[in-house]
């Protein structure tokens, strides 16, 4: 091949314009933070906020040039600009209810936008990649970023095991990935997505599918990690727990749904001609998976760790969702981490307001009166719960409703029903929260409390204004969905 | 890419045979291993297993992607490395200890 079909056309660099713009920016941020002073800070979030409104631009100009770019290495479907722009607006959220929890710890601001933008850039190469490299080096981006993320406040005990947590593991399950990759790469001799469904296609090439079926285990193994879908999901509640109330929203939304997106990206193009190999795995993974979220949560005192166990939960109705491994699941799979994304965010950044300097107030019990004293927030987190149970009227509701469909027209019938049995039990620790909230006598953890502050107020109403569009108008993100869904090309 | 002489001493079997030995030792060192210091470079041993896969499989393709990806691994772990010593000092800094088992402050 001649050297100039290697570089890269004009087209190329519009396709990845999101990630271009974040990378910039995030080094300007960088910069900014070494020669600004002590009173450009404030400047810097909203220098942040810009970048990302300009990479969800970017993500639709991208959209507009449609296509394989760089040597096949990236693509840019519908597919990838429905993650590209929801990590974005997942980092826009973050950033606004950041600003009051940054200052209150006395946390210095730059390098966190920094960090954020960083992290985000890496989810939208995991979003747009069509090669098993730029699956590989997106998660790298987006994990390494978020690793220091959630160790962000250094003198604090529970930020560093948190952080230690996370990047052990994570790293761990990175090996595994890799190791899943290079046995791919082996037995097919490429690491193209749509060369190797090309290869397991064609029944002359086609490879030991013994051997293709522990490699295909291996990276399973890696985005189960990812995901936080059992066997594989004891990090999470020890690193959401611990880490940056602002951040663990973050951390249990961007990378979890950018980390979906790759697996369902993996698993349905490249490994899709022995889907019927992997299915049974899956399909024990997401029930595991919804069992132990649910009814560990029963028992926790802790919110953000009741949390933690309940974005393990989800994490298990997505995997329903990969299981059926038709479009319509798919589709299902994408509205559902949209909504799960905004009743998420939104009910931390309660939490995140809620819990005060040092995150003293995270206890289930220390929300005793709130809808008496704060009767607007305790109505915005009631929504949140209402919607992470999956009650009509939300984006919850329609989120379950899409995947119960698509795992029954897959004919996974006992999937389904264990599902549903599961969002029954699910129901009980999030009612407990609201009948706290509201049934109980005022208690000293809501006495005193300071007013919600500009930013968190812009997350919590944009968080609930989200889930209630999408519990009302669903269509408006299902159609796109139901359009881009279509992976194989 | 010019034709190389293929070895004749050392199967390449074996060299794959090498690395899932790496790999499971790694793997048992992950799980094994108290000191951080020690699990982390467990983890660092899975990765050169994973290098060492990937340049025997492009050996045998006659292909450079495996040599280009395992250039990129080598990256992304000092990349890793960079980070993963950094928040190990911090923990150190703040508890006195490198044992893993200590470090468990979080409530069940």
């Amino acid at each position: 091949m001649p050297l100039a079909n290697f570089i890269p056309t004009a087209d190329d660099y519009l396709r990845y314009l999101p990630e271009i713009i974040l990378t910039v920016v995030g080094v300007v941020i960088m910069f900014l933070e070494a020669v600004g002073g002590e009173r450009r800070k404030p400047a810097l979030g909203w220098l942040a906020g810009a970048g990302l409104l300009a990479a969800i631009w970017g993500s639709v100009v991208a959209l507009g040039v449609g296509g394989t770019g760089f040597q096949n290495m990236v693509i840019v479907d519908g597919f990838a600009t429905f993650f590209r722009i929801l990590v974005l607006v997942i980092g826009l959220l973050t950033i606004v209810s950041s600003t009051q929890y940054l200052d209150r710890e006395k946390a210095n601001a730059g390098e966190f936008h920094a960090l954020l933008l960083f992290s985000i850039a890496g989810q939208c190469v995991m979003a747009s990649a069509n090669e098993l490299i730029m699956v590989f080096i997106g998660l790298e981006i987006s994990s390494i970023a978020s690793y220091i993320l959630a160790g962000y406040l250094r003198d604090d005990r529970r930020n560093n095991e948190s952080a230690l947590k996370y990047f052990l593991l994570g790293s761990f399950a990175t090996a595994f990935l890799l190791y899943g990759v290079a046995w791919v790469y082996g037995l097919t001799g490429s690491t193209n997505l749509a060369e190797v469904r090309r290869v397991l296609m064609t029944p002359e090439s086609a490879p030991n599918l013994v051997l293709m079926g522990t490699a295909a285990a291996l990276m399973f193994v890696g985005f189960a990690f990812k995901v936080s879908a059992a066997p594989f999901q004891v990090w999470a509640p020890d690193v959401y727990q611990g880490a940056p109330a602002p951040v663990s929203a973050f951390m249990s939304t961007g990378p979890k749904a950018a980390a979906f997106a790759v697996f369902l990206r993996v698993f349905i193009t490249a490994f899709g001609p022995i889907a019927t190999r992997w299915e049974p795995f899956v399909w024990g993974s997401a029930i595991a998976t919804m069992i132990v979220g649910n009814f560990a949560a029963l028992t926790q005192t802790n919110i953000k760790r009741l949390l933690a166990y309940s974005s393990i939960a989800h994490a298990g109705y997505v995997l329903v969702a990969v299981t059926a491994h038709s479009e319509i699941g798919t589709a299902a799979a994408m509205f559902y981490l949209a909504a799960y994304a905004f009743m998420q965010i939104g009910a931390f950044a309660v939490v995140t307001w809620f819990s005060r300097q040092g995150e003293k107030f995270v206890n289930v019990d220390d929300l005793a009166g709130l809808g008496e004293r704060q009767p607007m927030v305790a109505a915005m987190l009631t929504i949140f719960l209402l919607s992470l149970i999956g009650v009509p009227l939300t984006g919850g509701f329609f989120g379950k409703f899409y995947i119960f469909r698509a795992a029954l027209d897959s004919n996974l019938v006992w999937l389904t029903v264990i599902g549903l049995l599961n969002s029954a039990v699910a129901a009980y620790y999030y009612l407990r929260l609201i009948v706290v909230m509201y049934m109980k006598e005022p208690g000293a953890a809501t006495e005193n409390i300071g007013p919600v502050s500009a930013g968190l107020r812009v997350a919590i109403l944009g968080s609930a204004l989200a889930t209630l569009v999408l519990g009302i108008f669903p269509s408006l993100v299902l159609d796109f969905a139901g359009r881009s869904a279509a992976l194989v090309k | 890419m010019p034709e190389l002489p293929l070895p004749t001493s050392v199967p390449l079997s074996w060299y794959l045979l090498l690395s899932a030995i790496l790999f499971a030792l790694g793997i048992a060192g992950f799980l094994y291993r108290r000191n951080i210091i020690t699990v982390f470079m467990s983890i660092e041993l899975m990765l050169n297993a994973v290098n060492l896969s990937f340049v025997t499989f492009s050996y045998k393709l006659k292909q450079v992607d495996g040599h280009i990806f395992s250039f990129f691994v080598m990256v992304v772990a000092a990349a890793e490395a960079a980070v993963g010593l950094a928040i190990i000092l911090t923990v150190f800094k703040n508890r006195r200890t490198l044992e893993v088992d200590e470090i468990d402050s979080m409530k069940y």
